[in-house]
């Protein structure tokens, strides 16, 4: 049987002086695109690197097509496609022969496939990596990625640093990868941009603890900023609010449910749609990064 | 085809899908039996979520706009009485926006407005 998840942990624990990811649990099905969003130290490249078993989690599960990602190690790696922002690249050789090196511990590896990607991508085959610049060094990752026949794309940050046209392009990049149901994608990032419209399930992190996992309208179609006064804001039943600022000119509070709070306060306050900046933003809380 | 995804908009991206295409329907630009493209390729086209593009199928399904076959995709469905109607309705509804502009160019009021009407409408019966 197909397993229904491409990814899934289970209460994974990893401390840290000073830092803990506290019982993380999400799960990614199988066939869609999956962001991990949160502020700066917040825990996602932590998340990343257990999945990849890169560092030892303390307790919990993590499984990827529903294989334990320690015992089965060498199974799962042969079916993620990683994409990592300080890649185990050879600075000093060519990106051929770092082609003909790597594609070899990979049983599903396809020259044909890098070779085409390569000439989309315009990278230059003979250069050192260490010559390429940053958006060519992320699409020859990509090309790597994408050329082993991997089932799930892992990224971290893959669109730091990126230009507008190159990010537009590796999202068209995602969706066509996943015209295969069978493809999944998860990738980490703080430019909420980019995951407003082709993420299915987005999962934000904040301080090594998961605050919510939900698919993208849930959270964009259902959440809600009602901007008024302190009086009305106040009048919120407080299990919908999430978060509140002040601002100049009045008050602004995120809300889990846009038409009960819309019934609620009626023409007395603004009530708009949301934006994972503003999500982001107002869950940080009262005075953080206040001006 | 042709559907165009407004983020300023204050409708949900799913419901902005699920009118488009039900107003293709209605105005007779997409036909019965004529198929859809994949919940897929569509999201990838218009770049939104899987599961957003799924959602506005399931609602046109619902609402009997079109049928999903398994394994073959999804297809405009046959057109109902109920959806004739609303097709109809919608010719009323564009009539009578047309009158209502015009009226409103010499500025005539909705009660004057509403007047005439009532009376069209008894002359009518």
């Amino acid at each position: 049987m197909t397993p229904e998840f491409a990814l899934e942990l289970r209460g994974v624990r990893k401390t840290y002086p000073g830092f803990a990811l506290k019982d993380v649990s999400f799960t990614l099905p199988r066939g869609y695109i999956g962001g991990l969003i949160g502020p700066n130290g917040s825990g996602k490249t932590t998340i990343i690197k257990l999945i990849m078993n890169l560092i030892r989690r303390e307790a919990g599960d993590i499984r990827v097509f529903g294989l334990d990602n320690r015992t089965a190690e060498v199974e799962v790696k042969s079916r993620i496609g990683f994409v990592y922002d300080v890649p185990g690249f050879w600075d000093d050789q060519s990106l051929d022969s770092q082609r003909r090196a790597l594609g070899a511990f990979y049983p599903r590896w396809s020259d044909e496939t890098f070779h085409r990607l390569a000439r989309e991508f315009a990278l230059p085959l003979d250069k050192k990596y260490k010559a390429l610049s940053h958006g060519a060094k992320t699409k020859f990752a990509l090309a790597m990625a994408l050329s082993h026949g991997a089932d799930l794309l892992i990224m971290d940050e893959p669109t730091a640093g990126l230009d507008p046209v190159f990010r537009r392009e590796l999202l068209q990049r995602l969706s066509a990868l996943l015209q295969d149901e069978g493809k999944s994608v998860l990738f980490s990032t703080h430019i909420t941009s980019d995951l407003e419209r082709v993420a299915d399930v987005i999962t934000f992190i904040r301080g090594g603890e998961i605050v919510f996992s939900l698919t993208r309208d849930e959270l964009l179609d259902g959440w809600a900023v009602v901007k008024g006064d302190e009086r009305v804001i106040r009048e919120l039943d407080p299990r919908l609010v999430k978060g509140v600022r002040h601002r100049a000119f009045g008050v602004e509070a995120l809300v889990s449910d846009g038409g009960a709070a819309r019934r609620a306060v009626g023409s007395r306050a603004v009530v708009d749609k949301v934006t994972l900046d503003e999500v982001m933003v107002l869950m940080a809380g009262e005075n953080r990064h206040a001006a | 085809m042709r559907i165009l995804i407004a983020n300023s908009s204050p409708d949900p991206i799913y419901e902005q899908i699920v009118r488009q295409i039900k107003a293709q329907i209605i105005a007779g630009g997409l036909s019965e039996g004529e198929p859809l493209p994949s919940i897929r390729k569509l999201a990838q086209d218009l770049q939104i979520s899987v599961i957003t593009t799924k959602r506005a199928f399931d609602e046109l399904e619902a609402e009997g706009f079109v049928d999903t076959v398994a394994g073959k995709g999804t297809f405009v469905a046959a057109q109902n009485a109920e959806f004739l109607r609303e097709k109809r309705m919608k010719a009323v509804e564009e009539k009578l926006a047309a009158a209502v502009a015009e009226a409103q160019l010499m500025g005539m009021g909705h009660a004057q407005l509403s007047e005439m009407l009532r009376l069209l409408c008894e002359e009518g019966s």
